[in-house]
């Protein structure tokens, strides 16, 4: 527990938080959002971001894996078994841009941004950031490189603690890592304060003075507070209303902008990402099923699972003129961890799915510039290739069965990043475009 | 007030909202729901009026606050007379429910009006078996019906809802199924009875999105199976747009929007409506579009602003002469393009204003999409 204590140092008594707030939480409390016309207010909305092809990765992960024991009830616990919970993902974050995460609840993603802020030591794989892996520091070796990787939680009535005040919510990073005088520590916050659009005054009150919208603005204020660069952003929309979810989005590309800071975004909500995110990775049951940019994802999906996904969200401005895409029914839940499915992980849900997916696990194969997907048969909806595509890579035949002598087929790990040259699906060749 | 285009007598006929001849199974007229706290009177609705016909669904939209769980709370008879004031008439099949008995709102309740709940898990018992809350719901109104048809006809049900082995999984307790299962048995329990009224609060908010559109299908199977007349409460204007047949805006208490839901998405008149279409991402739309948030805060029902309730936060107020916009509520008028459409804004232009200002900004790639309209 830390204990800044922003009152004492300017006089005023800590109030008590039981007290009902006296003020009305929706009275000038925000910096100036009154808006003369409607051209000033548009001017504060933003477009989705754009890609930077050539940004250098800020984060590198390769390989992940986390591996949650499960225990035997009884004095004894033996382990029995285990929640797959992430099993070897790869990707990369580059600076100052964002890779988005989603996939359906218990895909993994949550568990991803938890390991990346070290909140959970991996079971194995990498973590580079920095020039360091942190996936396998101890914690006194990483607390100084915590400050460059924060987060930003999901609930905002939840993830501020009640009894401390807006100034000592914020202010605590900076007296843990020892970055400033304790003098400085109230204008670093009042700053950090009118950065996200609050007013630098309210530094004394507590978070139950304020609107869900506002809390989760203390929430990045407080992730902001050690100029990271990167942050993980867990579901840091979902639970406000959509009017005040757009006014976060766009405070949160502001500050990518000024400060360079690149996001993990992760979230369940397909709209949102495909706004902030110029690359996405889509993730089930603990594996990244395809990852690719923007345009690619969203319009040329490959994998079934992106397909039924993305068909699944109801999309207002088409459906309003009457245009409506066809819905792509994904029967049952998602398996369990603790006993996927052999092969490919989709497959009890998948309308594509053939003897090769119960034998041999697809690859995460690089079949664009910057598209991977892991399945025998990626395609464009109704396109799918009739024959595995993934068999002269794995070295088995139609029906997954190993060509060569060999019993064994294992699938080669993907990299985090791209290769010049890829796997094109139409020709079965190598190509680079 | 009435619009050189509009053809006043028609405004007349329609009074309570887009509708057609026949009596419509829900009608809510003016209702008032005011709830004395210690700082004063909350007014969490305020002259609603609306109506649902069999087979249809309406959807009702708003942040949160904006009264629309209050005022489809008071169609059940959900709120406690000591801590409420409610006033305004609302019929269900005729009968008056504002004032009924507790005993005879117990029939109406669950039989021929049914409520589902965003919070399966909170909603179901923990401690009793899923089958036998389904009984149960059964029972209360079927009294002369044996337990071992009430189990029966929770079998039936689960099936219907499309849950696997409803024989074994009618024993399992809430904790034992899915998201999905859950909010698939609560419909099951909804609808167990065959109610003509289906309210759906935020059905599919803690939902995935696939577990989403299993949802949201299912409930349009049921409907058209039952017949039955649908609200469907909720925040995303995606679920209205696949789901609805009218909308009904809600801001602070009041209707400031009400249409087919086709005609209300591409002609919104009120500038509300267009901060909740250009502040939500679409997964299809161009990506030069926008997204363009309300600027602050829902306002407090303890003291809601004058003249419009929008106003404060509202960018198209200079394009109102004088103060009208902070002084004086518009009504809820019939829109300029006719219709049903029904508006609570003193713009005088909105369709022109919405077309060439707002659309081109949130959806370049809609724009001039159904001029031919």
């Amino acid at each position: 527990m830390t204990d800044t204590n922003l009152e004492s140092s300017d006089g005023t008594r800590p109030k008590d938080t039981a007290v009902r707030p006296e003020r009305d939480a929706t009275e000038d409390y925000e910096a100036p959002l009154r808006v003369s016309s409607f051209s000033e207010l548009a001017e504060m909305g933003h477009v989705a971001a754009a890609l930077d092809p050539d940004a250098e990765p800020v984060l590198e992960v390769d390989n992940l894996r986390m591996y949650f024991p499960v225990k035997a009830p009884g004095i004894i616990r033996r382990t029995i078994g285990h929640v797959q919970a992430v099993d070897g993902i790869s990707f990369q974050v580059p600076e100052g841009g964002s890779l988005g995460l989603v996939g359906e609840s218990g895909c993994g993603k949550s568990t991803t941004g938890r390991l990346i802020t070290r909140l959970y030591k991996p079971t194995s794989g990498s973590m580079m950031f920095e020039g360091h892996d942190i996936a396998g520091l101890s914690q006194r070796k990483m607390k100084p490189l915590r400050r460059h990787v924060q987060m930003i939680f999901q609930d905002p009535y939840t993830s501020l603690n009640p009894r401390h005040t807006v100034g000592a919510i914020v202010g605590a990073p900076l007296s843990v890592h020892n970055i400033v005088p304790r003098k400085q520590i109230l204008p670093r916050v009042q700053e950090l304060l009118e950065v996200v659009g609050l007013n630098p005054e309210h530094y004394n009150r507590y978070p139950n003075e304020f609107s869900g919208g506002q809390r989760q603005r203390i929430g990045i204020a407080r992730a902001l507070t050690l100029n990271p660069k990167l942050l993980v952003a867990d579901e840091p929309v979902s639970a406000l209303d959509v009017s005040i979810q757009a006014q976060v989005i766009n405070l949160m590309q502001d500050l990518q902008r000024e400060f360079n800071i690149a996001f993990l975004f992760i979230a369940h909500d397909l709209a949102v990402v495909r706004h902030f995110c110029p690359e996405v990775a889509v993730m089930y049951l603990g594996k990244i099923v395809e990852i690719a940019d923007r345009d690619t994802l969203y319009g040329k999906p490959a994998h079934p699972y992106t397909q039924a996904l993305l068909s699944a969200v109801p999309d207002v401005k088409q459906a309003a003129i009457g245009g409506r895409r066809e819905r792509i029914r994904l029967e049952g839940d998602v398996p369990s961890p603790i006993n996927p499915p052999s092969g490919c992980r989709f497959r009890t849900r998948c309308s594509l799915a053939k003897e090769i997916c119960a034998k041999v696990e697809p690859p995460l194969l690089q079949i664009g510039p910057r598209h991977k997907v892991a399945c025998h048969f990626p395609g464009e909806l109704h396109h799918h290739p009739a024959r595995p595509v993934t068999t002269g890579i794995l070295g088995v035949d139609d029906q997954g069965s190993p060509v060569s002598g060999g019993s064994t087929v294992t699938t080669p790990p993907a990299s985090p990043g791209y290769e010049k040259t890829w796997f094109d699906v139409e020709t079965q060749q190598m190509t680079s475009g | 007030m009435s619009d050189s285009s509009t053809d006043p007598d028609a405004h007349i006929n329609r009074a309570g909202g887009p509708g057609s001849s026949e009596d419509p199974f829900l009608v809510v007229e003016d209702l008032t729901v005011a709830f004395p706290t210690e700082d004063g009177l909350v007014t969490a609705v305020s002259d609603l009026s609306y109506q649902v016909e069999l087979g249809k669904t309406l959807g009702i939209v708003g942040e949160s606050g904006s009264g629309k769980s209050v005022s489809s709370m008071a169609v059940l008879g959900l709120h406690d007379a000591k801590s409420s004031r409610i006033s305004g008439s609302i019929r269900v099949g005729g009968t008056e429910v504002i004032g009924l008995s507790e005993n005879k709102m117990r029939k109406l309740r669950g039989n021929r009006v049914a409520m589902i709940f965003q919070d399966a898990l909170a909603a179901l018992h923990p401690f009793y078996k899923v089958g036998d809350q389904l009984a149960e719901a059964y029972l209360v109104h079927h009294q002369d019906a044996s337990k071992r048809d009430a189990r029966r006809k929770a079998i039936e049900m689960l099936d219907r809802v499309g849950i696997p082995q409803p024989d074994r999984r009618v024993d399992d307790f809430a904790h034992q199924f899915s998201g999905g299962m859950r909010q698939r048995a609560m419909i099951a329990m909804g609808l167990i009875n065959d109610p003509s009224l289906l309210v759906a609060d935020e059905p599919t908010t803690a939902l995935d999105v696939t577990v989403q559109a299993q949802i949201l299908d299912l409930l349009q199977d049921l409907q058209r199976e039952f017949n039955s007349a649908v609200i469907i409460i909720t925040h995303d204007l995606g679920v209205i747009a696949e789901m609805a047949d009218d909308v009904l805006v809600m801001y602070a208490g009041r209707a400031v929007e009400y249409g087919t839901t086709k005609e209300l998405l591409t002609h919104p008149e009120m500038p509300y409506t267009w901060g909740l279409l250009s502040s939500v991402a679409d997964v299809t739309s161009d990506t030069s579009a926008r997204l363009i948030p309300i600027p602050g805060n829902p306002p407090s029902l303890l003291r809601p602003p004058t003249g419009c309730a929008f106003h404060p936060r509202c960018a198209h107020m200079s394009k109102v002469p004088g103060d009208l916009c902070s002084t004086e509520l518009p009504p809820l008028a019939p829109g300029e393009r006719g219709g049903d459409h029904l508006k609570r804004c003193h713009l005088p232009n909105p369709d022109a204003i919405y077309q060439t200002e707002v659309l081109p900004e949130i959806a370049p790639d809609l724009v001039g999409e159904d001029s031919h309209r």
